[in-house]
C-alpha cells in the first residue's frame, strides 16, 4: 500500500491549516456564505437539510486498519455513531457540527486521511476496482496509476473551477467492478498488438439526469503518456465545456454536443503540444509506485485447505457465505472476502463506530492490514488466508456484518434520499429497506440469483438507477413521492443505461411491482440466466405486462 | 481596489479602452479587447506606447501568439471566481507562447484563488481590497501551500522532482 512520505503529509498539514482559517474567516463573518460556500465545498462539507455533512476521501477505495479505526472514531467523536460508505469509494458523516469539522480533519490527518476534493467543480477523487491487487483476472494492478492521478489532480491549479465536477476510474481487469464507462474519464488496462500494458481511454461517461455510455478516445495510451494525456482531456473540458447552464455543464454534455470524432480531434492536437513536457513520466518513476503496492508477504500455500472445507461442511451458513461472499484470489491459498453493508432491513452502506473499529482489527489481523471500499457501498478485506476465512466469518458475524447477499436482490445501492439530502426528491432508504425485508429469505434470493437494484432519491443520480438491472428512481408528484423503474440498466464491462418501464408507482405500490418483476423473471428464465440476461433476450414486454396489464 | 505585483501594490498605468474610444496618440499605455486587437493590429503595433490586451472566458489565446513579445501587459478577466478558463489561458500563454510581460488577472479575484492564478503565470491581480489590506490577502495566498504535485511552468518545484533530486543523492552517497 502507498504510503505518504513527508511531502504528502505536510500538504495534509497545509490544507488542515488552510481550511480551519477558512472556517474561521466564515464564522467572522469576513467570508460571505456564497463566497465560503466553493471552499468548503472544495473540502467535502456540504450543508444539507438538518446538518453540515463531511465527505472524507478513501483515494481509490484503500485503507489500512489504522485509518478504518479512526474513522471509527471521528463517528463516535463527532457524529451520531455511524458513517455512510458511498458509491463514489468515501465515507459521509451526516451529523458534523462547522466549528468542529477543523478538528476532525487534524484528526483524520493524523492517519493520512482528509477531505480534499471531495466535492466542488474539481476532479474528484480517483475510483476504482476493489479487489486491486488481489483479483485473479488482473492484467495489472491499477493502484500505482490511481496514486499517481491523486498526485496530479489534488489542487491542481489549472483544473480547480472547472464547468462542472469531474470524475475518474480506472480497472485493471477486463471484468469492470469500477464502472469505468460511466465515469468522465474511464481507465481500461489492456494490452497493445506489441504486448505493452496501457489504457483504453474513454471519454464522457456519467449518470445524473442525462445519462451516458462513455465513447472510446483513445484505445491505447502508454503509461508514461498517461498524465499529458488526462491534461490535455481537462484543458479541452475546461476551455470549452459549457458554463452557461449547470444542467449542461458536465463534460459528457460536451462530448455530446460536440460529437466524440471533434473532441478527439481538440483532444490530440492539445496532447501533441504537451506530450513531451513535464508530465511524461519515466519508467524508473512508475517503478517506484509499482514497487509502493507491491503485493504483501504472502505465504507459499496449498490452494485447498482441509480444514476449510471441514468448516463448510459443518456450517452452513458459513457455507453460504463463502459461496456468495468470498471471492477467488490470484495467490494459491487466499481468497477476497466481501463484508457486505447490506444487512437485511439495514440502511445501505452504513456502519457504526465499533463496527468500522472492527474491520479495521481484522483487517490487521487478517489482511495485511488492508481495507477496501467498494462502489457498491460495502467493504472488502482483499487478502484472507483460506484457513483464516472460518475465524473471520465468526467474528463478522458477531458484529452484524458477515450478511451472506453480496451481488443478490438485497445487495441494494441507495443514495441517501430525502432523510438527508438536500437534492433529493423522495426517501430512498425506507424503500430499499422494505425490498430487503421482502426478499430477505436467503434461499429465496439465492433462487433469484444475481440482480442488481439500484435506487436513487433524484435525478441527480448518486444511487446508479441508470445503471441497476432493476433501477428506481424516487420522484416528487404534487407533494407525494413515487418511483419510477427503469430496466437492463448495467455498470460492467457491457455498460448500459436502462429504459424507463412506464408510469411511476407509489410508495404502498412499488415494492410489489418489484415482486411482479422477479416472479416474471423466474417463469421465463432459462437455466443459468441472470435477470438482466433475460431481459436481453426477452426485452421489455414481457415486464411491462406484469407491471401494467393493459394499462 | 489595489493592484498587488511582486509583493507590492502598483499604480495602473493602463488606460483601458473600450471598442469605441479612440486611441491616443502616442504615450499612454492602451489595453484593448481581443476583438479590438485583431481588428486594428497593424495601427496598435506600430504605435508609440505600451500595448495590453484583455482576455476575457471565450477569447482564444492563441490569436495573440503571433505578437507575444508586443505586450507588456496581458489582463485576463474573471467575470465570476468560480470561472475557471483563465487558468488554462494563463498557463497557455506563459508555457506554450513564452510570455513575459505582466499577466494580470482581473475581476472577481479573491483571496483564495490567488495561489492557484499563481501557479498558472500570473504575477499580478487587481483586487476589490484597497492597498495594505489587499497586499495582505496575496501575501497569506502565497503563503498557504508550499508542497506541489504539478508541474505548471512556475518555478515551484514539484513534489516529484524533489523526490527524485532526494533519490538520486542517496544512490550517489551509497555508491
Amino acid at each position: 500500500m502507498y504510503r505518504y512520505d513527508d511531502f504528502d503529509r505536510q500538504l495534509v498539514a497545509e490544507r488542515t491549516a488552510q481550511f480551519r482559517d477558512q472556517v474561521a474567516r466564515r464564522i467572522s463573518g469576513e467570508l460571505t456564505e456564497d463566497q465560503f460556500k466553493p471552499l468548503r465545498l472544495m473540502n467535502g462539507v456540504y450543508l444539507q437539510l438538518h446538518a453540515y455533512m463531511l465527505r472524507v476521501a478513501v483515494p481509490y477505495g484503500t485503507l489500512n486498519g489504522e485509518q478504518m479505526r479512526k474513522l471509527g472514531y471521528i463517528a463516535r467523536t463527532y457524529d451520531k455513531g455511524y458513517g455512510h460508505f458511498t458509491t463514489r469509494q468515501n465515507i459521509q458523516y451526516n451529523w458534523p457540527k462547522l466549528n468542529e469539522i477543523p478538528d476532525a480533519l487534524a484528526d483524520l490527518a493524523t492517519v493520512e486521511m482528509h477531505a480534499i476534493q471531495t466535492s466542488g467543480n474539481c476532479i474528484r477523487n480517483t475510483t476504482t476496482d476493489q479487489y486491486a491487487g488481489a483479483a485473479a483476472d488482473e492484467i495489472e494492478d491499477p493502484r500505482p496509476y490511481c496514486e499517481l492521478i491523486r498526485q496530479w489532480s489534488t489542487f491542481h491549479p489549472e483544473f480547480t473551477y472547472l464547468p462542472r465536477k469531474f470524475k475518474i476510474a480506472v480497472t485493471g481487469s477486463p471484468n469492470d467492478r469500477a464502472a469505468v464507462r460511466v465515469h468522465d474519464i474511464g481507465l481500461r488496462m489492456h494490452k497493445n498488438a506489441a504486448g505493452e500494458t496501457g489504457f483504453e481511454v474513454t471519454i464522457g461517461g456519467g449518470l445524473g439526469r442525462t445519462p451516458f455510455v462513455g465513447k472510446t478516445v483513445r484505445d491505447f495510451i502508454g503509461k508514461n503518456d498517461l498524465f499529458s494525456y488526462l491534461e490535455a482531456i481537462l484543458r479541452v473540458y475546461n476551455r470549452f465545456g459549457r458554463r452557461d447552464n449547470k444542467y449542461k455543464a458536465r463534460f459528457k454534455i460536451l462530448v455530446h454536443e460536440v460529437g466524440i470524432d471533434d473532441i478527439r480531434q481538440q483532444v490530440e492536437e492539445e496532447w501533441a503540444k504537451i506530450k513531451d513536457g513535464s508530465l511524461r513520466v519515466s519508467d524508473d518513476e512508475i517503478a517506484q509506485y509499482i514497487a509502493q503496492f507491491a503485493p504483501p508477504a504472502f505465504e507459499e500455500l496449498q490452494d485447498n485447505d482441509p480444514e476449510f472445507e471441514r468448516r463448510k461442511q459443518a456450517h452452513p451458513d458459513f457455507a453460504a457465505w463463502v459461496r456468495s461472499n468470498v471471492i477467488a484470489h490470484k495467490q494459491p491459498g487466499y481468497a477476497i472476502a466481501n463484508i457486505s453493508l447490506k444487512p437485511i432491513g439495514g440502511i445501505p452502506g452504513d456502519a457504526t463506530a465499533a463496527q468500522m473499529e472492527l474491520v479495521g482489527d481484522l483487517a490487521d489481523q487478517y489482511s495485511f492490514g488492508d481495507v477496501r471500499v467498494t462502489h457498491e457501498q460495502n467493504l472488502v478485506l482483499p487478502h484472507v488466508k483460506k484457513a483464516d476465512l472460518f475465524s473471520l466469518w465468526a467474528e463478522l458475524n458477531g458484529a452484524q456484518l458477515a450478511t451472506a447477499n453480496l451481488g443478490f436482490v438485497t445487495d441494494i445501492i441507495a443514495c441517501p434520499g430525502l432523510d438527508y439530502c438536500a437534492l433529493a426528491t423522495a426517501r430512498s432508504i425506507p424503500l430499499s429497506q422494505r425490498i430487503s425485508e421482502r426478499f430477505g429469505d436467503l434461499e429465496r434470493q439465492y433462487d433469484i440469483g444475481e440482480l442488481k437494484i439500484k435506487i436513487s432519491g433524484c435525478i441527480n443520480a448518486c444511487g446508479h438507477h441508470h445503471v441497476g438491472h432493476i433501477g428506481i428512481l424516487g420522484l416528487d408528484k404534487r407533494g407525494k413521492e413515487f418511483y419510477q423503474i427503469t430496466l437492463g440498466g448495467d455498470a460492467s464491462q457491457d455498460a448500459a443505461i436502462g429504459k424507463i418501464a412506464g408510469a411511476g408507482f407509489s410508495e404502498a405500490e412499488v415494492v410489489d411491482a418489484i415482486e411482479a418483476l422477479i416472479t416474471r423473471y423466474i417463469d421465463i428464465r432459462t437455466v443459468g440466466e441472470r435477470f438482466i440476461d433475460t431481459y436481453r433476450r426477452v426485452g421489455m414486454d414481457p415486464f411491462k405486462e406484469v407491471l401494467y396489464g393493459d394499462r | 481596489m489595489a493592484i498587488v505585483k511582486n509583493d507590492c501594490v502598483i499604480d495602473n498605468e493602463w488606460v483601458a479602452l473600450d471598442d469605441e474610444s479612440s486611441v491616443p496618440e502616442s504615450g499612454a499605455n492602451v489595453l484593448v479587447s481581443l476583438a479590438r486587437f485583431k481588428a486594428e493590429h497593424d495601427s496598435l503595433i506600430a504605435r508609440n506606447g505600451g500595448l495590453g490586451v484583455l482576455l476575457v472566458p471565450g477569447d482564444a489565446p492563441e490569436d495573440l501568439a503571433d505578437d507575444i513579445d508586443r505586450f507588456s501587459l496581458i489582463a485576463v478577466k474573471f467575470p465570476a471566481y468560480t470561472d475557471g478558463r483563465g487558468y488554462s489561458y494563463g498557463r497557455i500563454l506563459r508555457e506554450r507562447y513564452g510570455y513575459k510581460g505582466e499577466m494580470r488577472a482581473v475581476g472577481d479575484v479573491l483571496r483564495d484563488q490567488i495561489l492557484y492564478m499563481h501557479r498558472c503565470g500570473f504575477d499580478a491581480y487587481e483586487m476589490a481590497d484597497d492597498g495594505d489590506v489587499a497586499l495582505e490577502k496575496v501575501r497569506a495566498a502565497l503563503r498557504d501551500m508550499t508542497v506541489y504535485y504539478q508541474p505548471t511552468g512556475d518555478d515551484r518545484a514539484t513534489a516529484g522532482s524533489l523526490r527524485e533530486r532526494r533519490r538520486a543523492a542517496l544512490d550517489g552517497a551509497s555508491s
